[in-house]
């Protein structure tokens, strides 16, 4: 009975040691075997969290469980013996992480690419190698077995009729070769610039003046204007001039101080300045509105004009001699000489003819 | 957001004097709290200092607009009055030209005003004047400048230009997208 007993406590102590390996949840665990990943759903116990001494104690067991969920999920998967050791092949993982850096942007397209799109020009492909007719052999497209072929195929060429005779026709294919080489370096650096967004300096002849913005222009004229030795203070300016309003052009005068930026008013301070500014430009109108003035002087002139004519129509009266009779000329023609005729007396002048 | 320099201060407050007269001080000068002009992308904006605090908050790239905009300067350095501008020029504007109801189509269609379609027009109003113009029913449609005198009205003839459009409540959905 002894034996017994003493067996039975002793698989009661390794009970106690170990915990067994069924877990039970409310919910189950989300279980991504390929990352070794589970992530449990489950409400946690916020009372036992709350507690200083348990907490550490309630997260140890919670990740215990969880480990021991996993690992049985491991172990249902086939096995194999390697060396002694037991080794598992896990699945693919499902879970998707989030990449930590940004999505690559694609590349800038170099000026004839996006030529070439526009108008639809898709490359062709051409052929390692060609067949030369003139010299019967394949001739790659580069290389030196190209160049070394074209040595052979050229190592004459005709003068052309118009051409100056003494003429290196060698030298001169050359420099042209030399010349495209340089042409394609320089559009490669200039499609870097481009896709780098660095501004790189005009290449050719400068700006003249038939060819230059309006910009330009005013820019060139305040500095051809300040380049005296007062700076221009006393130069005269042309009727109508305008403060030119270009960008930057401050540093380019000599002379000018470069603006700074006006310090932000407080917003009393603004008012006062708005209303002072405002007081101005009332005070510049005119008070007497001119147009206003005239109309109401021609619109007095007309209402005195009808109170004369009111006045001395009644005076008038129907005939004016006293007989009662209509005069045989009612109204005077108007005379130049203001009535005075004398035949004798000259006018004024000679006579014209 | 940048403040007016003073020149263009000036340049502002001399455009809209031409509309709203001494009323410019009503603007500025305002009882319900401060308020302000600003300049953003050459567009003035008229908002109010607790709008302006707040609109400091956004990133400049990103701030299109905050407040009101009453215009933009253009690149020969003028100011260019817009009808988002209407709502504070109506009220103040001491020169009004009411139009007819058969008249207010063509006016929203962003035409003159002719003597035909004159319904009112304000006493003594001068030639040149900067007027707003209403609906019978005292509706602001918009403004513009009075190509003739009161006076002058009188005697017109009825096809003869009254007023000069220069903005309409039509623009609304005319010129949508560059209203700001």
């Amino acid at each position: 009975m002894d034996i017994v007993k003493e067996i039975l406590q002793r698989e009661q102590k390794k009970n106690e040691k170990y915990k067994p390996i069924t877990v039970e949840k409310h919910l189950e665990l989300q279980i991504d075997l390929g990352s070794l990943l589970a992530s449990d759903t489950n409400d946690l116990n916020e009372k036992l969290l709350k507690l200083e001494n348990e907490r550490d104690k309630y997260l140890q067991e919670l990740t215990r469980d969880n480990t021991q969920l996993l690992l049985n999920k491991i172990w249902e998967l086939p096995t194999e013996r390697v060396d002694e050791a037991i080794v598992v092949q896990l699945p693919k993982p499902t879970t998707t992480l989030p990449r930590a850096k940004p999505v690559p942007t694609p590349k800038p397209l170099t000026k004839w690419q996006e030529f070439a799109k526009a108008k639809g020009i898709s490359k062709k492909k051409k052929g390692k190698l060609e067949w030369d007719e003139q010299l019967q052999k394949w001739v790659p497209l580069y290389g030196y077995k190209k160049s070394a072929a074209e040595k052979d195929k050229n190592w004459l060429i005709e003068v052309p009729q118009n051409a100056d005779p003494m003429e290196d026709m060698f030298a001169k294919k050359a420099s042209e070769k030399s010349e495209r080489v340089a042409k394609n370096e320089l559009q490669r650096l200039k499609n870097i610039a481009r896709a780098k967004k660095v501004k790189i300096p005009r290449v050719g002849l400068p700006v003249t003046s038939d060819k230059a913005t309006a910009l330009q222009l005013t820019t060139a004229a305040a500095v051809a204007k300040a380049s005296t030795a007062s700076l221009g203070k006393f130069q005269d300016k042309l009727p109508k001039e305008k403060e030119p309003r270009v960008k930057g052009l401050n540093e380019l005068v000599p002379g000018k101080e470069r603006k700074r930026k006006a310090p932000i008013p407080n917003p009393q301070a603004e008012k006062e300045n708005n209303l002072n500014v405002l007081e101005n430009i009332l005070k510049k109108r005119p008070k007497i509105d001119m147009e206003k003035a005239v109309s109401h002087q021609i619109r007095e002139e007309q209402v005195q004009r009808a109170e004369e004519k009111k006045n001395i129509k009644p005076a008038k009266g129907k005939y004016k001699n006293k007989s009662g009779k209509p005069s045989k000329f009612t109204a005077k023609k108007p005379k130049g000489g203001k009535g005075e005729r004398n035949p004798g007396k000259k006018g004024h002048g000679r006579k014209r003819r | 957001m940048k403040v007016l320099s003073e020149e263009r201060t000036r340049l502002l407050f001399e455009k809209l004097t031409k509309y709203i007269g001494v009323n410019v001080k009503l603007l500025i000068d305002r009882p319900d709290g401060t308020y302000c002009f600003r300049e953003k992308k050459d567009r003035v904006y008229y908002l109010s200092e607790r709008l302006l605090h707040l609109a400091q908050t956004v990133k400049p790239d990103n701030l299109i607009s905050a407040g009101t905009c009453f215009g933009k300067f253009t690149k020969t350095n003028k100011f260019r009055l817009h009808i988002t501008a209407l709502t504070y020029l109506a009220p103040y504007a001491p020169h009004k030209i009411w139009v007819k109801p058969s008249a207010e189509q063509q006016f929203l269609y962003g035409h003159h005003v002719n003597k035909s379609g004159l319904g009112r027009i304000t006493e003594n109003t001068p030639k040149h004047q900067g007027v707003v113009i209403y609906s019978m029913g005292d509706l602001p449609l918009g403004f513009g400048v009075a190509a003739k005198s009161t006076a002058e009205c009188r005697h017109a003839d009825p096809l003869a230009t009254v007023a000069f459009h220069q903005a309409d409540i039509g623009e609304y959905i005319r010129s949508e997208e560059t209203l700001t």
